[in-house]
Order: C-alpha cells, then structure tokens, then sequence
C-alpha cells in the first residue's frame, strides 16, 4: 500500500501522519504542493497545519495548489483520500466535501484530547471500528466549527455521511456536533480531530487513531 | 487602471463569533448604543482596463470568497 502525504508551505502534520501510514504496514510517499503527480500512490493523506499561512481563509488558497488538481481528479474517480484538520478545509475548499469550516465559536484555539463516536463504518477509512464506538484522539484547531446550509445538513444526516460526531461539550460550535464527514461515495473523508497523533500509547492518549489507517489497508488490499 | 473594492461578508445565517466579541467589547469600554457588529474582509484591487466584470466576478466567486458561508460585492471605484 503506497500512500500520498502532502506537503504544502506551512504543514505541520506530515510527519506524523507519514509514521501512521507506516504503522498501518504502508509506504509513505511525501507530495509536495507544486508537484504535478501523484507519483502511482493508492491514495492520498491531505494532512494538518497552517497551509500557505492560513492566508485569505484556511485552505483557500492550497486548493489551487498544482498537486491539489491531481488530487481532486483521484478523488474523483474513487481513489480514498483523508483531510485531517487543516487537510479537512482544504477538502472542503475543493467541494470535495460540503460545507465550510469557521472560527471556533468562542474564538480561543481549542487543544485537547477529544472523544468521537464513529457513526459510518462503511468509508474507506473506518471499516475497522465498530458502529457507535467511542474513540480519543486529539483535537488541536482555532478554525473547527462546521458549517453548511440546512440542506447540506439534512442530506449528511439522511444518508449517514456523519462520520464522526464530538461527544460532550461542542468544541467550537460546530453544526449538529459534526468532526467528520464523507461524500457520497464513501471515499474522500474529513475530520478536524487528529488520529495521526493517536496510534500508539507512547506518544498519544490512545492508538485509537489507528484504526484509520488500518482501515485504508484493507480498502487498498480488496480494492 | 482601475481600482475595484471586494467586499466580503458572513452569510447572516451563519455564527459570526469574531463580530460578537467587537459588539460585546464597545459596553465595556463606554460606547452605548451599538446593537450588533458583523466583521468582514475588505479588498483593494488595482486592475488593468482590459479586465472585465465577469472576471472580476469570477475571482470573488471562486477565491475572494467562499459562497458557502460568504456573500460578496464588487463595485469599482474612483482610484
């Protein structure tokens, strides 16, 4: 299993989003934003940080990135691809995901272990976990809150396009306490929570992360 | 050239949390009166005549703004 990371200006989490990969029993193939392919990968990981700064809003500017059109044309003939964080907004700048990502509600970056309850074991990426677990990865964003119309809202409920959703208190405002969801497809997913950070008890809260990545494997595997 | 303003606004709909804290800060320091603040982005464009109002159109659609949670005006103006 051969697995893109991109790297833009600005990325944080490309490395530790390359070592999950690497616990998953994958290779980790490093793609940097001016790239013009995807160099033959299974999929791809749009990972965590500030791309090009945060400038304009988050993400709207790595969308137009050169490897970017790469990815929103696998993306769009099946291939799996997961956005963490700032990798979420940058998805959904893309209108691979719906919806838009905003200000955490009461302004303050929100950094904290954070509990998830996996509501789609269906998507490329969550086949491993079992329906309504419970899951404790870290959370660490200032821009979190989920927004989209009250359409856009009605169609992600309906058709069980909620991935993850946060469990207790909101974190940053989030509509219907969404932290991840999926296209129609079941192939693209985005959540702002970080479960590169959380796949072995070392150096995160929990390896429950890792079922992610795992889950990846076994897609590529029977693909 | 030509000067064109891009003005960005959140979608009334949409929480704007950024605005709330202005509108929360003017009590305290003993401006009376101010019911609600929304903030937005303001963007300056210096343009070649040759640019047309559907580009100009289409860069504030596609980049200036996000239509998902954004609404936005163009106009041009005396530079």
């Amino acid at each position: 299993m051969r697995v893109g990371v991109v790297t833009f200006p600005g990325t944080l989490d490309d490395v530790d989003a390359q070592r999950a990969v690497k616990y998953a029993d994958g290779e980790a193939v490093p793609l940097w934003h001016g790239d013009h392919d995807l160099k033959g990968v299974d999929a791809v990981i749009v990972p965590g940080g500030f791309s090009y700064g945060d400038y304009l809003r988050c993400g709207a500017i790595a969308r137009f990135a050169p490897v970017m059109q790469e990815v929103i044309e696998a993306a769009n003939k099946g291939m799996p691809v997961l956005g963490i964080c700032n990798g979420f907004q940058i998805l959904a700048e893309a209108h691979l995901l719906p919806g838009a990502l905003t200000r955490n509600h009461k302004l303050h970056f929100v950094c904290r272990d954070q509990w998830l309850k996996v509501e789609n074991t269906n998507t490329a990426w969550t086949t491993r976990y079992d329906l309504g677990a419970e899951i404790l990865v870290p959370l660490k964003s200032g821009e979190g809150g989920y927004q989209a119309d009250e359409d856009t809202l009605k169609e992600l409920e309906d058709e069980q396009r909620v991935v993850f959703r946060y469990v207790g208190e909101n974190p940053n405002g989030s509509r219907n306490n969404i932290a991840g969801i999926t296209n129609a497809r079941g192939n693209v997913v985005g959540l702002m929570p970080h479960p590169e950070h959380a796949i072995d008890a070392l150096t995160g809260p929990t390896d429950d992360g890792l079922g992610m990545f795992l889950s990846l494997l076994d897609t590529v595997v029977n693909a | 050239m030509a000067r064109v303003v891009v003005d960005v606004m959140p979608k009334p709909e949409i929480l704007d949390p950024q605005g709330q804290a202005v509108a929360n800060a003017l009590p305290r320091l003993g401006f009376e009166g101010i019911t609600a603040v929304r903030q937005g982005k303001h963007f300056e464009l210096e343009v070649a005549d040759d640019v047309d109002d559907a580009t100009l159109a289409k860069i504030a659609e596609t980049f200036l703004a996000n239509p998902v949670i954004e609404d936005w005006t163009v106009r041009r103006v005396e530079a």
